[in-house]
């Protein structure tokens, strides 16, 4: 992906009303069911952007019109993996790239916090485990100084 | 090689994958697979359990254009593929050994994985009846290989349309006498994953479904999986609404083709063709055909090389002009059965003229 971006041409995105397609409009009206049934439920939504037809420039009006937000966060687990809030409360773009920069997957997560984003049960079976590691590690130091 | 007892899960742990790096490998997963976000935790939890499968792959008389497709898949990359979620334990271009080794490596396997593994073909072979010298492999005639390998495999999956249909060797007059997987292995499921080349998240996709669910994917009249195969290009085109407002591109470089109009009338075999390339993409996601501006060939379909002119409009006859369809149209059926006539008699017309070419005359010219 790199190499291809190093190729200096670029892409007509059609980003004037002219081509518009209406593809994303169908997109924001799922996301504010979404949000209804987080509202009245808790129940969060995730929307692969992967899967949906789209034309060039529709994923960038998509994001232009939600707008962003006051969070942005990177996890760094099998390569980035990028988490922007937008500027509606409660709706979030999940960018997952591996470790060369390619996209794997992209969702708009309709949450309170995208999951992947809190700490996950299953590490925090194990992080006793491994706090406790390093206070023995810690005063080993410790103990070797003095 | 042989079958790893471990399941995908605690081999991903012994390399120190976290669960949120985990759960990212599911959501591309799922992505890959063509289901809903939603499956995520699903996923998850049978990933966690999977153990990697055998895998022979076979290629016979095919280009690699297929393995280089998969080679070009981003999600996972080709490298996880192989190292973490399956056994890859023969294929020619891929593979180190090579020789007495390499077909030891395939007997081994074939042995230590009797029942479980998981065949792939790439390329369509000379049919029991056609002359087995076309193709051979150490001496062993494509036939017999793929018949000794689907004994012991749990499924077959064809992928390209040579494997899957005949494809190019099969066009027409089809010299080799080509002949699809499907054609011959009757006792085994088949899964055709058509394309030329297929969409490599699919060829993924298919070989993550077996590797998640542990079976295979639904599958179409033509045995491919609905996930990836089950809408036609044209109801997945971005390009459609142009359809539906009869805004056409006449020429590849008129107003309309740059507006992005819809492809239809200059070839476009979107509406006939059953693939992912709308959604999926190719090149990591960059682009596919019709964003690209051309018109969609039908590569997915059984016999699209003998379908017809790759730039005829769907509703055209195959032999003649655009300027000669329009004249019939307007003069009505009658003249449209004489265009017909007039196509049947010029096919018949150079399949007379037709000189075969000899050995001796190409060494000539050479």
């Amino acid at each position: 992906m790199s190499r291809l971006r190093g190729i200096p041409i670029q892409v007509d995105r059609h980003t004037d009303p002219v081509h518009e397609r209406g593809n994303a409009l169908p997109i924001l009206h799922e996301v504010r069911h979404a949000l209804e049934r987080l509202i009245a439920t808790g129940e969060g939504t995730q929307i692969d952007l992967n899967a949906i037809p789209f034309g060039p420039g529709d994923v960038d009006r998509l994001t232009a019109i939600l707008g962003t937000g006051e969070v942005s966060a990177t996890i760094q687990a099998l390569g980035p993996t990028l988490i922007q809030e937008t500027a509606i409360p409660g709706v979030w773009l999940v960018d997952y790239h591996n470790s060369e920069g390619e996209r794997l997957a992209y969702h708009i997560e309709i949450a309170t916090t995208p999951r992947i984003l809190g700490a996950q049960p299953e590490d925090l079976a194990t992080s006793i485990d491994a706090l406790d590691a390093r206070l023995q590690s810690g005063s080993g130091d410790q103990r070797q100084a003095s | 090689m042989t079958q790893s007892n471990k399941t995908l899960g605690e081999s991903l742990r012994e390399h120190g994958i976290s669960r949120r790096g985990f759960l990212k490998f599911c959501a591309a997963t799922a992505s890959m697979m063509a289901l809903p976000p939603s499956l995520i935790p699903s996923i998850a939890a049978a990933l966690e359990k999977a153990r990697r499968p055998s895998v022979i792959w076979l290629s016979f008389q095919e280009c690699t254009g297929c393995t280089e497709s998969l080679t070009r898949s981003h999600s996972p990359t080709i490298e996880d593929l192989i190292l973490d979620t399956i056994s890859l334990d023969y294929h020619h271009t891929l593979q180190a050994a090579s020789g007495d080794a390499a077909e030891a490596a395939r007997t081994e396997a074939m042995k230590a994985n009797h029942g479980q593994y998981l065949l792939i073909v790439d390329g369509s072979l000379p049919g029991p009846d056609s002359n087995p010298g076309y193709s051979t492999i150490a001496g062993h005639s494509n036939y017999d290989i793929l018949m000794e390998c689907v004994e012991g495999a749990a499924a077959v999956i064809a992928v390209g349309t040579c494997a899957s249909f005949g494809g190019l060797p099969a066009a027409d007059p089809n010299p080799t006498g080509a002949v699809s997987v499907m054609d011959l292995v009757k006792d085994k499921p088949v899964v055709n994953v058509s394309g030329c080349p297929p969409v490599p998240m699919v060829i993924s996709g298919v070989l993550a479904h077996y590797l998640t669910f542990a079976q295979l994917p639904e599958l179409d009249q033509y045995h491919r999986p609905k996930a990836f195969f089950g809408q036609s290009i044209h109801d997945r085109c971005y390009r459609r609404p142009f359809y539906d407002k009869g805004l056409f591109a006449e020429t590849f470089d008129d107003a309309g083709a740059r507006a992005g109009w819809c492809l239809y009338r200059l070839g476009c075999k979107g509406p006939s063709t059953y693939n992912a390339c709308a959604t999926m993409r190719w090149n990591s996601g960059t682009s596919w055909p019709i964003e690209s501006g051309h018109p969609c060939l039908g590569c997915s379909e059984p016999r699209f090389w003998d379908a017809g002119g790759f730039y005829n409009p769907l509703s055209v006859p195959t032999t003649t002009s655009g300027g000669t369809l329009l004249a019939a149209g307007v003069t009505g059926a009658i003249v449209g059965g004489a265009v017909a006539a007039l196509a049947r008699k010029q096919v018949k017309a150079e399949e007379a003229d037709r000189q075969p070419v000899t050995v001796d005359e190409l060494e000539q010219k050479l």
